[in-house]
């Protein structure tokens, strides 16, 4: 099970990225008792059946690792929002893309810690190919409201496989969460 | 911390650059590859990301050593996993890195040329390879 909100988000991100999307969106919005936050993309999608199953812990599609069985980034989502009394929504059309959506009480006793919003947002622009991430992240109480998109960072820091454009880039995202 | 501007970005990595020392001109000739998939991000894999990137600007590695990311290696029963593939160490895909393992591939591996012991797989797990 993952630990904070920001690796649910992770994971879905690195779906978006293998599902072969050229563009995905990021939300994560603070506001009014909840967090709610969102993953969009333009990646191969799924019709209704594949869409039921991908629910499903003891499936997976079979193409990347062929005798496994499993596949728990979904289903991990969905067990941690129905548990802290949140909700979870997932729609997608095969050959157009997919969102996927979920919210938290903020101060539910049940609800994952955030987590590491600048890392998250980092390890999300490092993925391999040439995809454009949009970050949409807002926190009102907190004077927190900035879009972010990994194009315009690429071309202020040059390759994100360069520890010092990484070391660089995690400050300036750092910074954007300073009130 | 007051907001970072882009044109600020920009001159941070402008500066970080000016610190870097390269040591090949070949090009960049160490590989580090983390696995990020629901295995891994449940194992901890973002820090251990975050100690490598960490470690390799500290040791100034930054011109010799490209680090990247990718989605389940196979090995999910060992995860957070790290594959090095560099020149004149076997290309190696390193098992159960918390932060101080990872910063020991950097120290041990890249720097030391020596395998860290206890960490050291590279077999997918049973069930997606038939024995």
């Amino acid at each position: 099970m993952h630990f904070a909100v920001c690796d649910f988000l992770l994971d879905l991100v690195q779906n978006s990225v293998e599902a072969g999307a050229t563009n995905v969106g990021i939300d994560v919005v603070e506001s009014g008792g909840s967090i709610e936050a969102a993953v969009e993309d333009d990646g191969k999608g799924m019709d209704e059946r594949e869409l039921e199953r991908a629910k499903d812990p003891f499936y997976t599609d079979g193409t990347k690792h062929a005798r496994r069985k499993v596949g728990l980034g979904l289903p991990f989502l969905i067990q941690a929002a129905e548990q802290a009394g949140g909700d979870f929504r997932i729609s997608s059309r095969k050959g157009v893309g997919t969102r996927v959506s979920f919210g938290f009480p903020a101060d539910g006793v049940d609800t994952p810690p955030m987590g590491d919003l600048p890392g998250l947002f980092l390890s999300a622009m490092c993925f391999e190919g040439d995809y454009e991430l949009v970050i949409r992240r807002r926190a009102p109480a907190r004077g927190v409201d900035y879009e972010i998109r990994r194009s315009e960072i690429l071309e202020a820091v040059g390759p994100l496989d360069d520890a010092s454009a990484l070391v660089s880039v995690r400050e300036f995202l750092a910074s954007q969460e300073a009130p | 911390m007051a907001k970072m501007t882009l044109e600020q970005l920009r001159k941070l990595r402008e500066e970080k650059k000016g610190d870097m020392v390269k040591r090949d001109v070949e090009g960049k000739s160490v590989q580090i590859i983390v696995g990020m998939g629901t295995c891994g991000i449940a194992a901890g894999a973002k820090q251990s990301f975050d100690e490598i990137v960490k470690a390799v600007d500290e040791y100034k590695l930054s011109g010799d050593v490209i680090i990247r990311q990718t989605g389940c290696m196979g090995l999910c029963h060992v995860e957070p996993t790290v594959e090095v593939v560099m020149p004149g160490m076997p290309a190696t895909i390193y098992g159960r890195v918390d932060a101080a393992t990872a910063r020991d591939i950097v120290v041990k591996h890249v720097v030391g040329k020596t395998l860290v012991e206890n960490h050291i797989y590279d077999r997918p797990a049973v069930d997606i390879v038939k024995k």
